[in-house]
């Protein structure tokens, strides 16, 4: 857009990161150890490395990179599930390219291309009802994966497909919820975060108000932020005012797209087509209650899983991986004993470093060396 | 997959069903517009909005973002101002090499 420029005005950053530095200076004064803020969403990840923001930052300011990369938090077993359906001889498999080089216990949906099967990257789930419609004979099976970002748009094409009568068209549903899963992570006795930068685009969605509670019960700070250097730079500025004046309050810096209330149409596709699952497996974090979705008794028909009937999968981490870990600040990437060694972009371990929103990756990016 | 691109819609049909034109750095795009528009598609001709793997999510609110650049630029003078005072305007900006 016109702004994009203007969002990344140098001189403009240099005022915001000297506020940022006089903040944190009275603040480390009065506490002895860094502030740990969690930016919840891989796209910050990728933004702050991306942009160099953690290098300019004071060392008070340590970031944790948090659960909000759909990718990153993808079990073994679901990749795992996809393949067993995407390996069927009448599917056509169609997934978001980001989920291609994810390793499952027998290799990712791109080996499973590459040993024959139909597996198409998408850019729109819409494709994938021009697919259906252009195969009668095939079977279409859409991965449909992420959080209230993408889960409206799923929707929508799935109220299409009913709308259209497609038979032959079904979804493997590994969408999830962000909401429930900060609250796992505030529970969580060691777990130790200062304030949070929330996701713009999930909160374009869900709006402002379900963050409430991180203000109120666990009395943190939250800034919901977009994506441009100076959006996180003064989202930033936001927080350390807030810790610095004893505040714990939900603000928003991203109003040109988020509101309070959220994408009420989009609120109103996801109640009629999914429904709460009453738990749901992450990766590096295990199960947690009530943090994903399937669809509801009238669109189950879509369901893939049921049309296939597809075993449950279940994978253990590996114990030398430290995913979890990193996903909840107890380590930074290069802590991991498999990072640049048995983790690499090219040949990845953990889902942290396939996405490149992951936290490892952004590292092996841009940090290699540096930290 | 999570982030969305600003563009600006140019085209729309006759109903929300009907797929509407982006215009997103210059290359158009077919997008739906379902998820924001409540009245009549053609009073979306030539707003902005975020899209998102073929969908619009959200309209970006023009005067939102030039009030968000307006607070930036009013701090970054305030900022001067006191860094004057305190004399450490050029240790800020060395901070950023
Ligand atoms: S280096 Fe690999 S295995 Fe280790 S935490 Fe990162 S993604 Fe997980």
């Amino acid at each position: 857009m016109q702004y994009v420029d203007e969002f990344r005005d140098p001189e403009l950053a240099k005022t915001l990161l000297s506020h940022i530095r006089h903040k944190v200076s009275a603040i480390a004064k009065a506490s002895e150890r860094p502030l740990q803020l969690m930016e919840v969403c891989g796209g910050h990840t990728h933004a702050i490395y991306k942009f160099g923001i953690d290098q300019l930052l004071p060392p008070e300011i340590e970031f944790v990179h948090g659960p909000g990369c759909p990718v990153c938090v993808l079990p073994m077993g679901r990749i795992d599930g996809c393949i067993e359906i995407a390996e069927r001889p009448e599917v056509i498999f169609c997934t978001y390219g980001d989920a291609m080089r994810v390793p499952g216990r027998n290799g990712s949906l791109l080996d499973a291309k590459r040993r024959g099967a139909d597996v198409r990257i998408v850019y729109s789930p819409l494709d994938t009802l021009t697919f259906a419609e252009q195969n009668p004979d095939k079977q279409v099976v859409f991965f449909g994966l992420g959080f209230e970002t993408t889960m409206p748009s799923t929707a929508l094409t799935l109220q299409q497909a009913k709308r259209r009568g497609l038979t032959n068209f079904s979804i493997f549903c590994q969408h999830i919820t962000i909401i429930p899963t900060l609250r796992s992570l505030l529970e969580q006795p060691d777990v130790r975060i200062d304030g949070f930068l929330a996701p713009g685009h999930v909160s374009m969605v869900i709006g402002t108000t379900p963050y409430g509670f991180i203000a109120e019960d666990f009395h943190k700070p939250l800034v919901v932020t977009g994506f441009e250097p100076l959006d996180i730079l003064q989202a930033l500025a936001m927080l350390v005012d807030q810790i610095h004046d004893g505040r714990c309050e939900v603000e928003n810096q991203y109003k040109r797209i988020v509101s309070q209330q959220g994408n009420a149409l989009a609120r109103k596709a996801l109640d009629e087509v999914f429904e709460l699952k009453e738990s749901s497996e992450w990766r590096g974090l295990g199960s947690i209650a009530g943090s994903g979705v399937q669809l509801t008794p009238a669109y189950r028909e879509f369901d893939a899983e049921l049309r296939f009937n597809t075993q449950e999968h279940q994978v253990a981490d590996d114990p030398q991986a430290r995913c979890g870990d990193v996903l909840t600040g107890r380590c930074k990437p290069n802590d991991c004993p498999l990072f640049g060694t048995r983790c690499t972009p090219q040949n990845a371990f953990g889902a942290l470093m396939v996405s490149s929103e992951g936290a490892c990756a952004a590292y092996y990016q841009y940090r290699r060396g540096l930290a | 997959m999570c982030l969305g691109v600003p563009g600006q819609i140019v085209a729309v049909g006759e109903d929300i069903h009907q797929l509407a034109q982006v215009d997103v750095c210059g290359v158009k795009r077919d997008v739906n517009i379902a998820l924001i528009c409540e009245g009549e598609p053609a009073e979306l001709v030539g707003q902005w909005v975020l899209v998102h793997v073929g969908f619009a999510m959200s309209i970006i609110d023009e005067e939102e973002a030039q009030a968000t650049l307006e607070a930036l630029m009013a701090m970054s003078v305030l900022e001067h101002e006191v860094g004057d005072f305190l004399g450490i305007n050029a240790g800020a900006d060395d901070a950023v090499r």
